[in-house]
């Protein structure tokens, strides 16, 4: 028996009034997957997060969850995702252990399984010392975390977050995301986020861009930026525009100071460098080897530059 | 794919989950507490002992009861309202606060997270009620316990009535100021017209008497507030269970007030989850 997909996106539109938030977005995402919606704002990816957490009732084409098509086996599909708004969805004046528990009736979950679950949770995500606190004293990045055990408390299969890095600091978003990678690889989870988010993006599996409604790209972080070709060299240098001419007169290569680098593109990055540092070495501190980045493939699938606006 | 079994909820136990939280959210918010049962307290030591003299004299009520008394039953009925609208607009909150997301896209039923709401909305207005009743004691409002039992469980089905009418209202609605214009336009009038201030006149010469005379009538909250009435005033009422006309005023019966109150509960219950189950734009907001 083929197991189905983690998601099946067929041919889904959607429209506030008359405006065209998503049009025609056909994509699939397999079992196990850490998977990226990348877009600016106003892209189509929270529209999209609505109608696959079922938030929002699905008004063209199909999804199917599990082999489940949300349409019409909503409470089946309900009861295998997990779903972290960027909205918190904490009852602030209730404790942590509260929260939980409240959670646990609506998926209903109850006796040790909820005592098993709760505790395993509590401590993978290093809530312990504080189960008995009342949300509304704790952290940003505290929680995100218990959202994130509200939303697992149930072990879904797919694991749904809207913008999660959302008003974290790097190092509470370096924690989630080794607990997501932990989820994926230790207990199979599909773990599929939005975000706005380049770096973050990075760290997919897969990346499906999103602009003005339309799936601009989808593929792997490198497959996307080996689409576009190229490496960006980067040397830091004590003389950049000596360097810069010799690069120019001898190897013919163009290159431009950028924020005191010297930065060039070029096809082959490897052998470029090695010409560089024959003819040039002694005007190099430093050298270094880029792929491109994904802005670069945003720029080159849309034709405009990544304006990441500032989450409130 | 593995053959794990998914946990399926009980609407039940998911409604007295969310129903205890309505307590506990009560109970960590003091100034609800306060709001709650003081402004009808001051209201009714206001409009009781202001008020006596000049209903005395008036001989309204059809007997030589002070205001104090008669005020009485009206004011434990503002107790269910205010606390009841109160504990249901909270969904305006849920909804703003993000909560309520996480309960839509649960696999709990509609009706369940209504039921959840109503019923702890419905378990604060009488538990304050009850506390009320017991000051009565002290103003010489004396009862049986058949008498206190039929006052608790009216208080109930009034209860889930207006709780359930809160949460219709507060459903579509995205702010809390919405919600104190229609608490204005209609909960206030609907109470003030209940015969909680002043009898039912059955004197319609006027057109104003009629007009009220028959808005009166047909407000649902008359009957519930007639059966308290004549279950506080059992012993010296003798048509206990059929209406009542003193006089110019009129009374609904105990039989009549109880029929009227359980259909509207049951009225406004079914209009609640109908609400609740069509999604809108404000659930993704």
């Amino acid at each position: 028996m083929i197991s189905p997909r983690a998601v099946s996106i067929e041919n889904v539109s959607h429209y506030y009034g008359k405006r065209q938030a998503l049009a025609d977005v056909t994509l699939s995402i397999d079992p196990g997957e850490i998977f990226v919606f990348l877009g600016p704002n106003g892209g189509g990816k929270s529209t999209l997060f609505r109608l696959l957490s079922t938030l929002m009732p699905l008004a063209h084409g199909d999804i199917s969850i599990l082999g489940k098509a949300v349409r019409t086996h909503q409470h089946q599909v309900r009861q295998q995702i997990g779903v972290v708004f960027q909205m918190p969805s904490l009852d602030k004046k209730l404790t942590v252990l509260e929260n939980i528990h409240q959670q646990a009736a609506l998926y209903g979950i109850t006796g040790t399984v909820l005592q098993e679950r709760t505790a395993l949770l509590l401590k993978k995500l290093e809530l312990e010392d504080r189960k008995k606190d009342i949300v509304e004293d704790l952290s940003g990045g505290l929680r995100r975390r218990v959202e994130l055990a509200k939303g697992m408390l149930h072990s879904p299969k797919v694991l749904l977050l809207d913008e999660p890095s959302t008003g974290l600091d790097p190092a509470a978003r370096q924690a989630m995301w080794r607990y997501l990678e932990f989820l994926r690889t230790d207990q199979g989870v599909t773990v599929i986020l939005t975000s706005h988010l380049l770096e973050e993006a990075e760290k997919a599996d897969r990346i499906a861009i999103l602009d003005q409604g339309k799936l601009v790209a989808l593929d792997t972080p490198d497959a996307l930026k080996d689409k576009i070709g190229g490496d960006t060299i980067t040397i830091r240098s004590r003389q950049p525009q000596a360097l810069i001419k010799k690069l120019q007169d001898e190897l013919n290569l163009s290159a431009s100071e950028v924020s005191d680098l010297v930065r060039l593109e070029t096809e082959d990055g490897p052998a470029t460098i090695r010409l560089i540092m024959q003819t040039a070495s002694e005007l190099v501190d430093a050298i270094t080897l880029a792929k491109p980045s994904l802005e670069d493939v945003f720029i080159a699938m849309t034709g405009r530059q990544f304006t990441e606006e500032v989450s409130p | 794919m593995t053959s794990e079994s998914i946990a399926s909820p009980s609407p039940f136990a998911a409604a007295w989950s969310l129903c205890r939280r309505e307590i506990v959210r009560f109970l960590r918010q003091r100034n609800r507490i306060i709001g709650a049962i003081g402004q009808p307290i001051i209201f009714w030591l206001l409009f009781g002992t202001g008020l006596t003299g000049v209903f005395r004299t008036s001989g309204q009520g059809g007997s030589d009861e002070s205001f104090t008394v008669y005020f009485f039953p009206g004011t434990l009925l503002l107790i269910v309202l205010f606390t009841a609208i109160f504990a249901t607009i909270s969904i305006i909150e849920d909804r703003n606060e993000g909560f309520l997301q996480s309960v839509l896209v649960s696999p709990i039923p509609r009706w369940s997270m209504v039921l959840g709401k109503v019923l702890g909305g419905t378990i604060l207005a009488v538990g304050q009620a009850m506390i009320f009743l017991l000051l009565g004691y002290f103003v010489g409002i004396h009862m049986n316990a058949v008498q206190l039992l039929s006052i608790f469980g009216l208080l109930v089905v009034v209860g889930i009535g207006l709780t359930s009418l809160g949460f219709w209202l507060a459903w579509r609605m995205d702010s809390t100021q919405g919600f104190h214009a229609v608490m204005n336009l209609l909960l206030m009038p609907m109470w003030l017209l209940s015969g909680a201030f002043f009898p039912i006149p059955t004197n319609t010469s006027s057109p104003g008497q009629w007009v009220l005379s028959w808005v009166m009538t047909l407000n649902p909250v008359t009957y519930a507030l007639g059966a308290i009435r004549q279950i506080l005033h059992a012993e010296t009422t003798p048509s206990f269970l059929g209406g009542e006309t003193t006089g110019q005023f009129w009374l609904p019966g105990v039989r009549l007030g109880v029929t009227i109150t359980i259909l509207f509960a049951i009225v406004m219950f079914a209009l609640a989850c109908r609400a609740a189950g069509k999604t809108r734009r404000g659930d993704w907001i």
